[in-house]
């Protein structure tokens, strides 16, 4: 994986870049000394590894506007971050640039019922966000497996997911507004309470946009009223056919779980060795199901479900009977990756989203892939919305196997975009999927995409490097006539 | 063949699209862009020709069971609500039609109410067209055919520009195909109503309602002054509140409501097509369909949303769940804007004279500015639809 090449003027200028930023955060809010960076070198995508030239941990939305106005003055790059904890490597330090951290801005500013919503800072996690609501009955939707770590200000970044968003949607279906700091150092308001904002739709684009376009300080995240009950239900399956043509049964019928998870068998067999959930470990396929709502709704939607289920041979049939029997099924789930942490010592793992019909044919050909590259593979599974997670297992120690690994996985992404999928569900493209951008898009869209950068950035100084394959200066994007897909640069230089 | 001298052109292919931009923007004559032409009073376009996308009505790919539905922009929404009706699926977003409000001819099409990010009742539940819209292929204004997001449901890969689009009113990208969500319509759905209640009172137990575990699908007020128009025709203030889903959880739902909402009176129910009934009346506005007043889209945070008849005259139907205030007013509209943006929301102009838009300012409008530039530089579509204001759009 190649990063732009630093700029060595701007790497020999660390002393002065330090203490400039120190006038702007006094304090301990900048970190220059090698041993305090190293905490930074990565985020959750732990494969790559950069040190920065310093971090700054600014505590006011001022001190993150004079920071950012003084980078671009300076022509210094930064990259955003907020727990670190991006499988694609949106949070990955460059050299020649500053980490800007949001781990300071931790408050939750204001809980409002009556419109349904919160007002929090970026800092703040994901699962804190319920943790001061739920006594009311309330709760914010998505929730990513890192939600006790993540940010709400990365997860607006990332427009993260979560196990319920087949039912509640990602980020971007759960926010109404944010603040967010251009590299300008200019503020800007997108949307508030209300649905809808004047003007056009920048909160949507700004989520997912992965760090590029603005630093969030603050959002104002939707509530909703906890279902009444939920029950989760455990199926296992002979076959991922089997399994894969429950999940169509039980979406014809009408019927849109809160979540529904497949895991193959070397996944449950890693969960279960791990958790000991109960989980079928003979099982080829194994789904969880969860329903939510009204009791009487479980009741109905559950029966429905098991004879769906059983109508397609399912081996195993439980249905959770208590709260805690509901989180032991999920269990195995949620520690599927610590899981197979345990059974290798690296792994990738991959997040493309395929039709959902396609998925016996796509696990068929990844267990291929893992025959011929040498290396296993578990597969969990947001089944509802058709979003893979294999798990490539290797061993960074062993010569190659890094390099299989990537491999392997740029196949398996490349496979999902065959079948008519994506290459990322909820994880980003980051630098990890950079360099597969073209499997989806051309020239011309990514030229489309990019100008949209040069409207919020246009000297790109915020986290470049990622998303993008090629690097085009704003001013030349401007002139670039791309005709039938063939740029017209063709010598601009690739990273 | 096109004939590039005629008003309206018609094109058959998204490359006829690629071509009628790309020599607009080299004659620099810039195109309105209509799908059935049902909105077009709604922002004024300074622009001499016309491009519709009437032309562009076929539905690609319709996979129920994968929950997507891929079709050319001139598809209508009418085939589309028959087509994923016979699959027992729904548009989840409700859009409105809008063309007997309006008093347009034509038949509304799918690019136009995501052009516009049109939304329903459901809002509170469901989200607009945005929260729906999975993929694109357009044209920019630079005339160049691009594609963003995909044909799945779940997906983060680049920028998601559908959300961009989504309300641009075909002021950034002339829409050609649109990959949407859809779901499972509800197999049964009952509505509550509320008689008699003052705004106040009417919005307190909409908020009750909406923070009870009901999954209330819809919610709505409308005062006396209103109600008593048709379609209703009512002697009393009426507050509505929707269920929906399967039988058996809205049955337990209801009567759980009404149970805690017994404070507001006894409540009558609506179920079926005399609830459908009435929602399709609040989505279409009916009740405001011959005022002659001017006609204002209010987006406020839901429940200050009844303040709007306080703080200025006319009437005004409360569609709380879909984030909305209809107001039917002759306040000036300068006062209407000011009013709006103190309760921390904007005011759209639907019908009547005046600017239609809210206008930006500071850096918001100057980063308004250069999105719109960076798609449409030339300024070749929809000039003037969304601005003049803080940015020229």
């Amino acid at each position: 994986m190649k990063m732009p090449l630093p700029d060595a003027a701007v790497i020999a200028r660390k002393a002065e870049i330090v203490r400039a930023l120190q006038r702007l955060v006094p304090g301990e809010g900048v970190i220059g000394d090698p041993a305090g960076l190293v905490p930074f070198q990565s985020d959750g995508l732990s494969a790559y590894r950069q040190t920065p030239l310093a971090v700054v941990l600014p505590e006011t939305v001022a001190q993150v506007s004079a920071v950012l106005a003084w980078c671009q003055a300076n022509g210094v790059k930064v990259v955003p971050r907020g727990a670190g904890t991006s499988l694609s490597g949106g949070a990955l330090p460059l050299t020649d640039g500053i980490v800007l951290g949001m781990a300071k801005f931790n408050a939750i500013l204001e809980v409002d019922y009556p419109n349904r919503c919160a007002v929090v800072q970026p800092g703040v996690t994901n699962l804190a966000i319920t943790g001061a609501v739920e006594a009311d009955g309330f709760y914010y939707a998505p929730d990513p497996s890192s939600q006790i770590a993540c940010t709400i200000g990365g997860n607006v970044a990332e427009n993260a997911g979560g196990v319920h968003c087949l039912k509640y949607g990602l980020t971007t279906n759960n926010l109404l507004g944010c603040e967010i700091v251009l590299m300008s150092g200019e503020v800007v308001r997108l949307g508030g309470k209300g649905f809808d904002a004047a003007g056009y739709d920048l909160l949507g684009v700004v989520t997912g946009s992965e760090g590029l376009l603005g630093v969030v300080t603050e959002v104002t995240v939707r509530l909703l009223t906890k279902p009444q009950t939920a029950r989760a239900l455990l199926l296992g399956f002979a076959s991922v056919e089997g399994a894969g043509a429950a999940v169509a049964d039980i979406i014809a019928a009408g019927v849109i779980p809160a979540g529904m998870e497949m895991m193959d068998s070397p996944a449950i067999r890693a969960a279960e060795a791990f958790v000991h959930a109960g989980y079928p470990t003979e099982a080829a396929a194994l789904l969880i199901v969860e329903l939510d709502g009204p009791e009487a709704e479980c009741a109905e939607l559950s029966a429905q479900v098991v004879a769906l289920a059983r109508a397609r041979g399912a081996t195993s049939i439980q249905v959770s009977t208590s709260e805690a029997e509901r989180l032991s099924f999920w269990a195995g789930r949620k520690a599927a990756f610590p899981a197979v942490g345990r059974i290798a010592p690296d792994y990738f793992c991959m997040d493309g989203t395929i039709p959902r019909k396609q998925l016996p044919h796509v696990l068929t050909r990844i267990t291929e892939m893992s025959v011929q590259y040498g290396l296993g593979v578990a597969n969990v599974f947001h089944a509802g919305d058709g979003n893979l997670h294999p798990l490539i297992l290797y061993d960074a120690d062993q010569p190659g196997q890094l390099e299989a690994a990537e491999a392997f996985g740029a196949d398996i992404l490349k496979l999902c975009v065959a079948v008519g999928g994506v290459l990322t569900g909820e994880h980003g493209v980051g630098v990890e999927k950079r360099d597969l951008m073209g499997e989806m898009f051309n020239e011309t869209d990514l030229a489309c995409q990019q100008r949209v950068k040069c409207a919020f950035d246009p000297d790109l100084l915020l986290n470049p490097g990622k998303v993008f394959p090629r690097l085009h200066r704003c001013a030349e994007l401007g002139r670039v006539h791309v005709h039938r897909g063939a740029v017209a640069f063709p010598e601009l230089p690739r990273f | 063949m096109l004939d590039l001298t005629a008003r309206t052109q018609t094109p058959k292919t998204a490359a006829e699209v690629v071509e009628l931009v790309a020599d607009a923007g080299a004659m620099g004559r810039p195109l309105e862009i209509i799908g059935g032409g049902t909105k077009r009073g709604v922002g004024a376009v300074e622009a001499d020709s016309v491009l519709s996308l009437a032309g562009l009505d076929q539905v690609i790919d319709y996979a129920p069971e994968e929950l997507v539905l891929t079709a050319q922009a001139g598809v209508t929404l009418a085939s589309l609500e028959t087509l994923v009706a016979a699959q027992g699926q729904m548009l989840p977003f409700e859009p409105p039609h809008l063309n007997r409000l309006l008093k347009t001819k034509g038949e509304p099409t799918l690019g136009g109410a995501l052009a516009a990010n049109l939304s329903g009742p459901r809002r509170i539940r469901a989200g607009a067209a945005r929260d729906h819209f999975l993929g694109l292929q357009a044209v920019t204004g630079r005339g160049e055919l691009v594609k963003a997001g995909g044909r799945v449901v779940k997906n983060v890969t680049g920028y998601d520009l559908c959300k961009l689009i989504a309300g641009s009113w075909g002021t950034l990208a002339v829409l050609t195909e649109v990959t949407i969500k859809v779901l499972p319509a509800a197999r049964a759905e009952r509505t509550l109503l509320f008689f008699g209640l003052d705004d106040g009172r009417a919005n307190a137990a909409m908020v009750q309602a909406m923070n009870a575990p009901a999954e209330v699908s819809g919610a709505a007020h409308l005062p006396h002054a209103v109600a008593a128009r048709a379609p209703l025709n009512g002697r009393m203030a009426v507050t509505a509140l929707r269920l929906e889903g399967f039988e058996a959880s809205v049955a337990a739902r209801a009567d759980h409501l009404a149970a805690a909402l017994k404070g507001f009176g006894p409540s009558e129910t609506l179920d079926g097509r005399r609830s459908r009934d009435f929602w399709l009346q609040v989505r279409e506005v009916e009740a405001f369909h011959n005022n002659p007043r001017r006609l204002w889209r209010l987006c406020v945070p839901p429940s200050v949303g009844w303040k709007v008849g306080q703080a200025l005259a006319g009437e005004a139907i409360y569609d709380w769940g879909g984030g909305l205030v209809w107001l039917a007013s002759d306040a000036e509209p300068a006062a209407v804007r000011s009013a709006i943006r103190a309760l921390g929301g904007h005011a759209t102009l639907y019908r009547g004279d005046g600017p239609t838009f809210e206008p930006l300012a500071g850096p918001l409008a100057a980063l308004t500015a250069r999105v719109k530039a960076a798609f449409d530089p030339k300024g070749v579509l929809n000039p003037g639809r969304m601005g003049p204001g803080g940015a020229t759009v």
